[in-house]
């Protein structure tokens, strides 16, 4: 079995809150990710068939929060930090938990952090997961669970 | 919209062939500005031959292969790996399958497991995902 270590060179990394910062949902941006994507129901472009269909807004797709919290101040600040190459970055997983839907129009807060750091193959591969609580108005809309891995060059 | 059990095959929803302006267009909507997915001296300089597909363009249209089966807000939890990289001119092959169904107050509780595939059946994105599809969904009928 391939080795897991803690990756203790930054102390405490895991747990450190990141900035939270606040995202306005536009809808012109939201139309074109939909456009680009292939959402091409009117719930997503046109503002009166949602309202038509019960939406307060144009709904928003499912992967779109990643795109929101892509607008975090210095999004690979934490990379940087650690040492690695930014360039040798992986996006290794996604998730996401949905507690209530998004539209246009919202702001939504996002809050992340970090909850696992370690490597893997003798240090050749540094596993960072970052975990975002997004809420709106102080209620819990969904939680992003992002794992990047990042290739560090060491040899086993 | 028929009745969902286990077993039942969702997709495939086909997609692509991936292009270099698609990918130009996805780093700008999705705000995915990372160059490994638009610039190729970047993307050679990384140790690679091209640039490579954005995972998250592959992970939406899954997202889509789910909505458009179970409804716009059906979706409860979505998750994937993304396993080996989408080559640039790839067509991609979202699918899924029913593993779990039980019907609760709410609607139907649905799980699936999902995955996207290339054409030399590369698995891209493996993964999985819960709904909650709404009752009257449940009754009506295909379209």
């Amino acid at each position: 079995m391939v080795g897991i270590n803690d990756t203790s060179s930054v102390p405490g990394i895991i747990g450190r809150r990141l900035a939270p910062f606040d995202v306005h949902v536009e809808r012109d941006l939201l139309r074109l990710f939909c456009e680009i994507t292939g959402f091409q129901s009117a719930i997503y472009h046109d503002v009166a068939s949602a309202r038509q269909a019960g939406y307060p807004d144009l709904l928003v797709p499912p992967t779109y929060l990643f795109s929101l919290e892509l607008r975090r101040p210095d999004p690979y600040g934490i990379v940087r930090e650690l040492g690695l190459d930014v360039s040798r970055l992986l996006h290794g997983g996604q998730e996401f938990r949905y507690q209530a839907p998004c539209f246009a129009g919202d702001l939504l807060r996002f809050e992340p952090r970090i909850v696992e750091h370690y490597d893997k193959r003798g240090g050749a591969l540094v596993f960072l997961v970052r975990e975002t609580e997004v809420t709106r108005a102080g209620q819990s809309v969904a939680t992003l669970r992002n794992t990047a891995i990042i290739q560090t060059g060491a040899t086993p | 919209m028929t009745a969902v059990t286990v077993g039942e095959e969702i997709g495939p929803l086909v997609t692509g062939p991936v292009t270099r302006q698609l990918l130009a267009l996805f780093a700008g909507a999705s705000g995915d500005r990372n160059p490994l997915h638009i610039d190729i001296d970047y993307a050679k300089a990384a140790g690679r031959d091209d640039v490579i597909a954005h995972g998250m363009l592959s992970m939406a249209w899954l997202s889509r292969l789910v909505v458009e089966r179970f409804g716009p807000q059906s979706l409860t939890s979505l998750q994937v790996r993304f396993l080996s990289p989408t080559p640039v001119h790839a067509v991609v092959h979202c699918r899924g399958v029913v593993t779990a169904v039980a019907e609760q107050a709410a609607g139907t509780a649905v799980q699936l497991d999902l995955w996207s595939d290339l054409d030399d059946g590369t698995t891209t994105l493996l993964g999985s995902a819960a709904c909650l599809v709404e009752p009257a969904r449940c009754e009506e009928k295909d379209e």
